[in-house]
């Protein structure tokens, strides 16, 4: 039982400052994301309200607040207020395993820049992300609306299909790391990177984690031209802006468990001698993952369905299963011969599985296209 | 009382009233989530007995994937409404009947069968060990190896018995 009444207040204060921090990353990655698209589309953007519209997020909340907020005459009234609420939930909810940085030195005792470092840290946040999936649904059900519904269908359906690969391409991360624990991962890391030991892992928990937050090319669900706006066609109002927020911190903390996954989290030259280093290289590292899924959204179109489906099923899963035996055979190998050079035929041979899918379905679209011919 | 307790009765309340909610609702989708919600409560009644790897399992696993795909399932066949007639007569009475057997058995083997409770409770410092998972897997792939082959052989058999079942049912309509 704790009883030390500053240990409660340690955790109340990094508790709201995490969440504020999700807030205001929240508001302002709708600004970059913005910016950037338009320089890709050689447009200007925002820029209107405040120097270089900086107070655009600001003047988008005071709209969303004011508008008139809409129930569907024949909605489930209760489920239709509840789905917001756990869609957002959960993507703050994740950021409590992520580690921001080692403990530092502040007012006189020593703080630990992470909410909580629990041995199960990876599995909390398959959990999370599965619960995750019923704010989507329930948004679909609840609303009655048949554009609604098929859009909380196909997320039901996209986010199962991409929750196994995402799952089954943490194994590697698990093995290499020894552990469960997003501290331990990130430690263990020290000097190399996972993603060079396993860069096929990275990609297909990156291309994973792109379908679990609905991001294009896998925004199926939203799909403007087909479905309306699919699960959110019937939301107004601030509810609106509650499933905005939460497609937005998820990026934000999905990021950042890449990061401490695969980029080594809060680690960087000179992290040791200033551990307050760490917050600002994590804030580096999903700064710049931020720019590869803007970076994926103004390239990529959307995917067809059913080839969505079969991409999943039929490429992703089997490669991920492919890259767990690979990585388990590696270090059993430089375990075995005490030679830790065996742990370089971990990559060698997940590039080499990776390829197989990439040269496959390279050569069925090149068929595809003369047969059109 | 002390506070384990308090929470457990609270618990307890919760997944009572959550699994008898799931009985009555007439909504099947109601029934699914007042599910879910009593899935959660198990997981958190891991965590009280400080076995946090089973509680996420029980969380992705159950309350994540499989509930998910039953709400599918309710949603895509429209499914939501049962009618408000009875279907079969005799199902009530039944169903009463073998209920009040069950308890009965429940009842019967926990009076004579049950041990002290100082057995019942998990080791605290085993479980809470960081090399918690580690013995996890050591038991289940040396001591547990057959049992554990032999049940993904059961789950494989399910599966591939789902796609030839599909399979069939999509020729057969061609």
């Amino acid at each position: 039982m704790i009883t030390d009444w500053t240990l409660w207040l340690e955790w109340f204060i990094k508790a709201a400052v995490l969440i504020f921090a999700l807030l205001g990353g929240f508001a302002y990655l709708t600004y970059y994301e913005r910016r950037a698209l338009a320089r890709m589309q050689t447009r200007v953007g925002p820029n209107r309200a405040g120097p270089f519209g900086l107070f655009q997020p600001i003047a988008d909340a005071v709209k969303l607040i004011f508008k008139e907020e809409l129930t569907p005459a024949k909605a489930y009234k209760f489920v239709f207020f509840l789905a917001p609420i756990i869609t957002v939930v959960p993507s703050i909810v994740i950021a409590a395993v992520v580690p921001f940085g080692r403990s530092v030195n502040l007012f006189g005792r020593e703080v630990n820049l992470y909410l909580a470092n629990i041995n199960v840290g990876v599995l909390y946040f398959m959990a999370i992300a599965a619960i995750a999936v019923y704010g989507i649904v329930l948004a679909g059900w609840a609303s009655n609306s048949k554009y609604a519904m098929l859009g909380g269908l196909r997320s039901t359906a996209q986010m199962i299909s991409y929750e196994l690969s995402l799952g089954i391409s943490l194994i590697p991360v698990i093995l290499l790391g020894n552990s469960m624990s997003m501290v331990d991962i990130v430690e263990k890391q020290n000097g190399l990177w996972f993603v060079f030991l396993q860069p096929v892992g990275a990609v297909i928990f990156w291309i994973a984690t792109l379908a679990e937050v609905n991001r294009a090319p896998f925004d199926m669900p939203e799909a403007e031209q087909e479905l309306t706006a699919g699960y959110h066609a019937e939301y107004s109002g601030m509810k609106f802006a509650l499933f905005f927020m939460a497609e937005y911190q998820k990026m934000i903390v999905i990021c950042a468990v890449t990061a401490v996954f695969f980029f080594g989290g809060y680690l960087g030259p000179g992290v040791d001698r200033y551990p307050l280093l760490g917050p600002v290289y994590m804030f580096i590292k999903i700064f710049v993952l931020l720019f590869g899924m803007i970076w994926v959204r103004a390239t990529w179109p959307r995917f067809r369905y059913d080839r969505l489906m079969t991409f999943g099923w039929k490429a992703l899963v089997p490669l991920s299963l492919a890259i767990v035996f690979i990585t388990a055979t590696g270090i059993l190998l430089a375990e075995q011969t005490n030679n830790p050079m065996w742990m370089w035929s971990i990559p060698v041979a997940s590039v080499v599985a990776g390829l197989v899918p990439v040269v496959t379905i390279y050569q069925a679209l090149r068929r595809l296209s003369y047969e059109r011919a | 009382m002390t506070l384990d307790l308090a929470l457990f009765l609270l618990l307890a309340l919760i997944a009572i009233a959550s699994a008898l909610g799931m009985l009555i609702s007439r909504n099947t989708v109601y029934s699914a989530l007042y599910l879910v919600l009593n899935f959660v409560t198990v997981a958190v009644f891991y965590l009280l007995l400080s076995a946090p790897f089973i509680a996420m399992v029980q969380i992705t696993v159950y309350a994540g994937a499989i509930m998910v795909l039953f709400l599918f399932v309710i949603m895509l066949l429209g499914a939501e409404g049962l009618p408000k007639s009875e279907v079969l007569p005799w199902q009530k009475p039944l169903a009463i009947g073998l209920s009040v057997l069950l308890f009965a058995e429940a009842a019967y083997l926990l009076v004579t069968k049950s041990r002290p409770v100082g057995n019942v409770l998990p080791p605290a410092e085993a479980v809470n060990a960081t090399e918690n998972l580690q013995q996890l897997g050591i038991a289940l792939f040396r001591d547990y190896l057959l049992p554990f082959e032999v049940v993904s052989i059961l789950l494989l058999v399910a599966m591939v018995g789902a796609i030839v079942l599909t399979k069939k049912e999509r020729k057969a309509r061609q």
